[in-house]
């Protein structure tokens, strides 16, 4: 049992988590436990607040008490700085789980002379956790000393001191320290502090402010090694997490629906995947929100939880412009299944953005996010920005089992299937949305450009926004191209005339075949009337021309019996009957 | 111990002191000197001090040795941070002398006592 606890201490550095939303994830659990952490930065990135923040959470949510140290604030305008993060430090001072304490370092009243130690400083720091039993320790900016006293030397000694103290007292502490010119601190502490080092940043880009945060070194342990963008709001410091950058998150083969049926139909017949990222695009005017207000609208319907970061309408105007097609945003949102979030995308940063959607998110814990739309927060940053910023976003939601519509606005005739944002790549379903000027008018015509994993309509559908929602109709396609609109419909009228006019003409010449037909039929009547008159006559001309032979026989006989010669009289009755018999029998 | 019996001994010449300023109206100098533990440089501090008092101040100081190892308490109102300092309470303005106090000269400039003697 021994020996596995000791390899178990052995092999995971413990830490200490600081509460800060994100920072523990990226330090993979916290600050190195019992070993001194420096903090730098420049001036208003923060520094007091991160490491006030740390003590504060160690107090409330992990019952480890906290000293903090001032050299340049008094305990008074600290707690009053803090109040509107929502700390009340007096309050945590009063049951113990905080020592605030200043240390004035004045210039003009200290007078140098001969040899001294920092002893004082010790004393002191070791009173305050001795009697509230610290188990974190906050100085901050410790390097205010080398401004009152002019040893430096001794200054450095003492400050080495100070930390290894700090380590042989086992607390985990924060040292914070001003951004020097070519060193990470104005007095290098970062020699002294080798444990951890998290460098704050804060940077204008296009008058845009940008807080970031890097952890530059941690010793023995395993850290995110980028710079990652940070938030101070209401609830203090958030860090973006990063646990989302792998590509192993869960994926779903349920369906839902996209609020619009023949849309459904062309997606398979059932729907975009959940938590699959469904991105719209199309240029100004093609119906991009009423899609994605429809989308909320099947969601909310079904009961679940809808979230739309809206960042170029206001929440009313969405909710107004979408009564006009028969969605009713507003009773959901009423209900509580439905939350808007607007922002002009200038406002701030692009990883403000992110980081309060990622709040947004974690809060109101949405089925489906709808960001209207993305082209917007290009404002913001730079292409590559923004990709990396929605890449991050996606693969959060992803994680999450959220499913997420975008919409992209595409610019003037530049549809080229790339958006300008280049996530094309990062979406699963793209249904693209075009602008068809044809014959005076313009009509709105959608069709998938991709959908991952299913099978998918390759037909293009003419998209009508009516006052009964968004409706998908099939275009007419022929001889005479892709119709849409009331060439469409003034195409399948002349359709329908043509149709009706072949089936004239084709009547017309059934009739005429008819009257053919009859005409043969009474030619044929005439030719065998024709045929058996001929019959008639040549029969006659044969019962003629047997008469004939007959009477000459008998003529004969009668003239032989008139010479007399040997011939009856029967032989020649004979003859003459024989012939009456034949023509009686015709 | 040592410290103490100095503090006992200066308190004894305060009082004697506070005759002494109550008769010539002059006021008695409040110094406090601040150490941690019996150390080198707390004990070559105090000597020097006591030197630099007897000669230019005699009869009209008081100084108080406070040992910060047994009451830590004490170092945060006077704001210490270096050890030895001496804290100079009377007269106003708060003085603040840290180190040994080997080099005479600071120390009397500090202590603003060159002036006033001469």
């Amino acid at each position: 049992m021994n020996k596995f606890k000791t390899k178990n201490v052995m092999s995971v550095l413990p830490k200490t988590p600081t509460g800060i939303q994100g920072l523990d994830e990226l330090t993979e659990g916290g600050l190195p436990k019992g070993r001194p952490t420096l903090i730098c930065g420049g001036p208003g990135c923060g520094k007091t607040l991160m490491s006030l923040e740390f003590l504060v959470r160690g107090a409330t949510e992990f019952d480890e008490p906290g000293v903090f140290m001032a050299f340049e604030e008094t305990p008074e305008e600290l707690s009053q700085n803090v109040k509107s993060l929502g700390f009340d430090l007096d309050e945590l001072v009063k049951q113990k789980k905080l020592y605030l304490t200043h240390v004035k370092v004045e210039r003009a009243e200290i007078e140098e002379t001969g040899e001294y130690d920092l002893e004082g400083l010790f004393i002191r720091l070791g009173h305050a956790i001795d009697s509230i039993g610290a188990k974190r320790v906050v100085l901050d900016t410790v390097e205010a000393l080398f401004a009152g006293l002019d040893n430096t030397a001794v200054l450095r000694a003492e400050l080495r001191r100070l930390f290894h103290w700090l380590k042989e007292k086992g607390v985990t502490a924060i040292i914070t320290g001003e951004r020097g010119e070519g060193q990470l601190t104005r007095q290098g502490l970062e020699e002294y502090v080798s444990d951890c080092v998290i460098l704050l940043d804060h940077r204008v880009i296009d008058q845009i402010t940008t807080r970031r945060l890097r952890v530059v070194k941690y010793r023995g342990s395993t850290h995110g090694t980028n710079e990652y963008p940070y938030l101070i709001d209401r609830d203090g410091i958030s860090v973006l997490p990063i646990t989302s950058l792998k590509l192993d998150h869960d994926v779903s083969s349920e369906r839902i629906s996209s609020g619009i049926d023949r849309l459904d139909a062309m997606l398979g017949g059932k729907g975009y995947y959940k938590g699959s990222t469904v991105l719209a695009s199309g240029t100004a005017g093609t119906g991009k929100t009423s899609i994605a207000s429809h989308f909320a609208n099947a969601t909310c319907g079904r009961g679940e939880r809808a979230l739309y970061f809206a960042f170029e309408e206001s929440p009313k105007q969405i909710i107004r412009n979408m009564k006009s097609i028969d969605v009713n945003l507003e009773q959901w949102e009423k209900k509580g299944l439905l939350q808007f979030h607007a922002a002009r995308p200038t406002l701030q940063g692009l990883e403000m953005h992110l980081v309060q959607m990622h709040k947004a998110v974690n809060e109101f814990k949405p089925d489906v996010v709808i960001i209207d739309p993305i082209t917007n927060l290009i404002a913001t940053g730079t292409t590559m920005d923004v990709k990396a910023m929605l890449l991050r976003m996606i693969d959060f939601l992803k994680m999450k089992q959220i499913t997420a519509l975008f919409t992209a606005l595409m610019h003037g005739n530049s549809a080229d299937e790339s958006t300008n944002e280049a996530i094309s790549s990062l979406v699963d379903t793209w249904l693209l949305v075009r602008d068809i000027e044809f014959n005076g008018e313009r009509n709105r015509a959608i069709h998938i450009l991709k959908s991952r994993g299913m099978a998918h309509s390759n037909q293009v559908r003419e998209f009508l926004v009516t006052t009964e929602g968004v409706n998908l109709i099939d275009v007419y396609t022929g001889t005479e191209g892709m119709l849409t609109g009331s060439a469409r419909i003034a195409q399948e009228l002349k359709n329908k005339n043509l149709a009706f006019e072949k089936q004239q003409q084709f009547a017309i010449k059934k009739r005429e075949l008819e009257r053919k037909r009859r005409a043969v039929e009474i030619k044929i009547d005439t030719l065998q009337a024709e045929i058996e008159n001929e019959e008639q006559e040549m029969i006659y001309a044969m019962a003629q021309e047997k008469t004939a032979g007959e009477n000459s026989t008998y003529d004969k006989k009668l003239m032989a019996m008139g010479r007399k010669a040997d011939v009856s009289m029967d032989d020649v009755m004979q003859g003459e009957n024989s012939e009456k018999r034949k023509s009686n029998k015709k | 111990m040592l410290c103490r019996e100095k503090i006992l001994k200066s308190e004894n010449q305060t009082k004697n002191n506070m005759k002494k300023s109550e008769k010539n109206s002059l006021e008695t100098w409040e110094l406090m000197l601040y150490v941690a533990g019996k150390t080198p440089k707390s004990i070559t501090a105090f000597k020097n001090l006591k030197e630099y008092c007897e000669e230019h101040l005699k009869g009209l100081y008081s100084i108080e040795v406070i040992d910060l190892l047994e009451n830590p308490q004490l170092a945060e109102g006077d704001q210490i941070l270096a050890i030895p300092t001496l804290v100079r309470k009377f007269p106003e303005p708060i003085r603040k002398i840290i180190g040994d106090l080997s080099n005479k000269e600071r120390v009397l400039i500090g202590l603003d006592i060159k002036e006033r003697t001469i």
